[in-house]
């Protein structure tokens, strides 16, 4: 074994903060063996991606001050000119970022920007270049690479994206390659591939990998070393192994206490909250299952049957329709008072244009939706305006679903006066009142959206649908964005104020892990239609549907001895939902294989 | 719930008045924009006293004077006092150039708001409208309108408001594109907010600073105009004094007598800048993240 290819020491950056500098960094050390990865994690604002870039040098140095060492194979790199830098920059250390869209040129070919990349660091011509380029999207498992050299980014699906980009890393054979948060932005299913992939070609070219990521779970899968920030601090260092069973350091084991494991569930019908993790100890303290919350005696305050929500595509000259996208097909479902309904699928399933359609922010073309009887889709916009007081919606973002310019007193106090429920002053105490429930103080009423933190924000939102006092309450992927113990306290929330106020949830995720705790039943969506709809525990415990066994098998698993047999070859991809104007559904039939448990036959 | 009655009732956003004032007054900047636009409104409410002599009053013994302390900016061509002319023109050309931007703004921002949140037909007809306005030359439209209505203070008023509307409504419609997609206004919609109320608590609020900012350029602009049309005759007409007409006159006799020019186009500049200041002030007093 030769000497680590990167040795970072006591790095520290410094960012120009007014006249000061303020320090985001603050001496992190670790070394990269060939062939090794390790895992830098952390949650939101941990310095991790800064230390990523402060590695690659690509701080405005106007801006920014890095200091310590970092050695590539033993030559300090923070030492050298910018020209020699820019030469070692994709030559012998290459990056991939969580955003493989908007690291793309749009306008370029994929095939083309990466022997673009070739050509910059080696001396061959464009016909050699352009052959090495499709050897690497062979390599990457981009199917019948050649035909698709010329291809933009927008006709790659997310993972192929990515696996273009990870092409174009490996362009000039790196020594090291820094992933920041590769697969983030992906579906479950997806990111196994692209995690398998990363490995198998670690193997294959005997590169060190940094890999930035706040996901406990892809941690256990992929990483040799560990390395846990918070807050620029280096709180603790490992073996995968050594993080996983005998942290020492309290913030470690409330990270990973904090992680939602898939299979705790087993054999709990009802929801139960996420433990409460010990600030100092970083002990876990299981909760209580939740009461059951559900009225079976009571008629379901949902009820929808048969929607059907299609958008045209208009192509050509004259804008003719040339085809539909069958967004959601034919679906329908029950929700009862006090029930938590989970809606799962990977993007572009349907699951939010379901949600929205529900509520008609999108127009449906068949279907009923009975909120308490009334059928939503039959109103007029006074009607449709004033039932809108009993179900109301949580976005993904919470920064962007609150207007900037306005307090979030006044954004929590607007539905509630906007229906006429009260006066300006009632209004007042009615948003003290709602700050409190969700767990903020009523004088935080006067501050703006961007004085929170994202977690903070949610909460106002999630006090803002309280608000009407509604009867549903619509999540779309509500927590995603939200760092792991944040997450958790949400979800709690959610799941105080529904055995408070009986409501019933839609919530739409991809995270299995999340839809677990929190749901009654769960309906997985695929392609629009849903697949299979049954009592969480059951999906959970006996999953019928191809999609659905893929979907939980996918789950990356916060255990490092659990290693999953890799699959590198499996690069199935969600299939088009685009289907010609003539198109006619089938009819699909379901079986039952339990007590509410249907499965698509 | 015993807690509702816990909780007084909150004042639920800060003061608009009190942050307005805080952004004039913190700045420098703005303190001297303010003092200017002050003293230039008082000098035009009262410009029959505070200016020295007739500004229409001509002599002959007077022509082409330098400046001296009879009259302090000299004579013009026809002897008149340039400080006077530039006092009293101070009126015509704060009237127009302040009032013809902020109706075209008023106008133009409504056109561009409506157009641009409900999209389709209405969106259509409007740009095209607009587009059509773009279509002509300032001149020949101001030419159009007077041979129309003739001269005067309304027909002046409605040529430039009706100029200036074009612009104010694309960038409005364009700024409007962009709010109509945040999740916020989704959100509204959602809850049940009515469409109007929407518009003005959440897209007006969102897209106004740029089109703030764009008036107080323009008033620099309508100042111009002002005295493009007035050479045309359809403006101020001689012998009333304008900005604009004193600077045209003084182009002639520029040898003669450069004061009227430094003067006048000096009154411009200071104003226009002042303008300017506060309009980015108040653009930044708008934006949420640089308030505190």
């Amino acid at each position: 074994m030769t000497g680590p290819v990167l040795s970072v020491r006591n790095l520290a950056t410094s960012f120009r903060k007014g006249q000061g500098w303020s320090r985001v960094v603050n001496g992190i050390s670790f070394d990269v063996a060939p062939r090794q990865t390790v895992a830098v994690v952390g949650e939101s604002g941990s310095g991790k991606s800064v230390t990523a870039m402060s590695i690659m040098r690509l701080h405005n140095p106007e801006k920014s001050r890095v200091e310590g060492q970092v050695l590539l194979e033993g030559r300090d790199i923070l030492a050298l000119p910018e020209a020699q830098m820019r030469r070692i920059r994709g030559n012998d250390i290459a990056m991939i970022f969580q955003e493989a869209m908007t690291s793309l040129n749009p306008l370029h070919p994929i095939g083309k920007q990466i022997s673009e990349a070739i050509l910059l660091h080696n001396d061959c011509s464009a016909d050699e270049a352009k052959q090495r380029a499709v050897a690497l999207l062979d390599k990457v498992r981009i199917p019948s690479a050649a035909s698709r050299y010329d291809d933009l980014p927008f006709n790659f699906s997310g993972g192929m994206r990515q696996r273009g980009m990870i092409a174009m890393a490996l362009a000039c054979k790196p020594k090291l390659l820094i992933a920041d948060e590769p697969t983030t932005a992906l579906d479950v299913t997806i990111q196994a591939q692209i995690l398998d992939l990363i490995r198998e070609l670690q193997r294959e070219e005997g590169m060190g990998v940094v890999f930035i990521t706040h996901d406990m779970g892809v941690v256990a899968e992929i990483a040799d070393q560990v390395v846990v920030m918070n807050r620029g601090d280096e709180v603790e260092s490992g073996s995968v192994r050594d993080i996983f069973f005998n942290a020492t350091q309290p913030y470690t084991r409330k990270l990973l206490g904090a992680v939602p494991r898939l299979g705790s569930m087993a054999g709990e019908p009802l929801p139960r909250k996420f433990p409460e993790i010990d600030g100092v100890t970083g002990a876990a303290l299981e909760r209580d299952v939740m009461p059951d919350t559900v009225r079976h005696d009571q008629p379901p305050v949902l009820s929808i049957t048969g929607v059907t929500t299609r958008f045209t595509i208009n192509k050509g000259r004259f804008g003719r329709a040339s085809g539909r996208v069958h967004a959601v097909e034919n679906v329908s479902f029950d929700l009862m008072a006090g029930e938590t309904l989970s809606i799962v699928g990977e993007s572009g399933c349907g699951k939010s244009t379901l949600g929205k359609s529900i509520l008609r922010l999108v127009k449906s073309q068949e279907g009923k939706a009975l909120l308490n009887g009334r059928d939503l889709f039959g109103l007029s916009k006074s009607e449709l305006r004033s039932a809108r007081r009993d179900i109301q919606m949580i976005f993904q973002d919470p920064f962007a679903s609150l207007d900037p310019r306005q307090s979030v007193g006044r954004a929590i106090a607007e539905p509630y006066l906007a229906h006429g429920m009260g006066t300006e002053a009632e209004a007042g105490r009615v948003v003290g009142d709602l700050l409190e429930q969700v767990g903020l103080s009523a004088d935080m009423a006067q501050r703006l959206p961007h004085q929170f933190s994202g977690g903070q924000r949610q909460r106002i939102c999630i006090a803002r649908a309280l608000a009407l006092s509604p009867k549903v309450i619509v999540a779309d992927e509500s927590v995603s964005a939200l760092d792991v113990s944040v997450k958790a306290q949400v979800i709690n929330l959610m799941l105080d104020l529904q055995a408070k106020y009986g409501l019933s949830y839609l919530f739409i995720s991809h995270d299995m892990a999340v839809v677990e705790r929190i749901s009654h039943r769960v309906a997985v969506l695929y392609m629009g239609e849903i697949v299979e709809i049954g009592p969480r525990e059951a999906i959970f415990a006996n999953p019928q549907h191809p999609y659905t066994k893929r979907l939980l098998a996918a789950v990356p698993i916060p255990d490092p001895d659990h290693k999953r047999p890799s699959k590198v070859a499996d690069v199935t991809e969600l299939r088009s939902p685009i289907r010609d104007l003539d198109f006619a559904p089938t009819r699909r039939d379901y079986r039952q294989i339990g007590e509410g448990h249907l499965v698509m036959a | 719930m015993s807690s509702i009655d816990a909780n007084p009732a909150l004042s639920l956003s800060r003061s608009r008045t009190d942050m307005l004032r805080k952004t004039l007054l913190s700045r420098p900047s703005t303190v001297f924009a303010v003092v200017v636009i002050g003293i230039f409104t008082v000098v035009a409410l009262f410009a029959p006293w505070i200016a020295p002599y007739d500004p229409l009053a001509q002599s002959f013994f007077k022509v082409n004077q330098y400046p001296s302390w009879e009259h302090w900016l000299g004579t013009d061509q026809f002897g008149r006092d340039v400080l006077s002319r530039i006092i009293h023109g101070s009126q015509n050309s704060l009237l127009f150039g302040v009032m013809a931007p902020t109706i075209a703004m008023v106008v133009g921002t409504t056109l561009g708001v409506v157009s641009g949140y409900f999209g389709g037909m209405v969106d259509r007809l409007v740009t095209r409208v607009i587009d059509m306005l773009l279509s002509f030359p300032e001149l020949l439209f101001a030419i159009i309108v007077a041979a129309a209505l003739g001269g005067g203070f309304w027909s002046v008023l409605l040529v430039m408001t009706v100029v200036f509307i074009p612009g104010f409504a694309r960038v409005a419609r364009s700024a409007t594109l962009a709010v109509r997609q945040e999740p916020y206004i989704e959100a509204a919609v959602a809850m049940g907010i009515r469409t109007p109320l929407i518009i003005i608590r959440h897209v007006v609020p969102n897209m106004f600073a740029s089109t703030m900012l764009m008036m107080t350029l323009w008033i620099a602009s309508a100042i111009r105009l002002e005295a493009t049309l007035s050479f045309l005759g359809i403006g101020t007409r001689p012998p009333e004094a304008s900005w604009g007409n004193i600077i045209r006159d003084g182009l002639t006799n520029i040898f003669g007598s450069p004061w009227a020019i430094i003067g006048a186009g000096f009154s411009i500049t200071l104003v226009v800048l002042a303008f300017n200041i506060i309009g980015d002030a108040l653009r930044d007093a708008m934006d949420p993240e640089s308030a505190e």
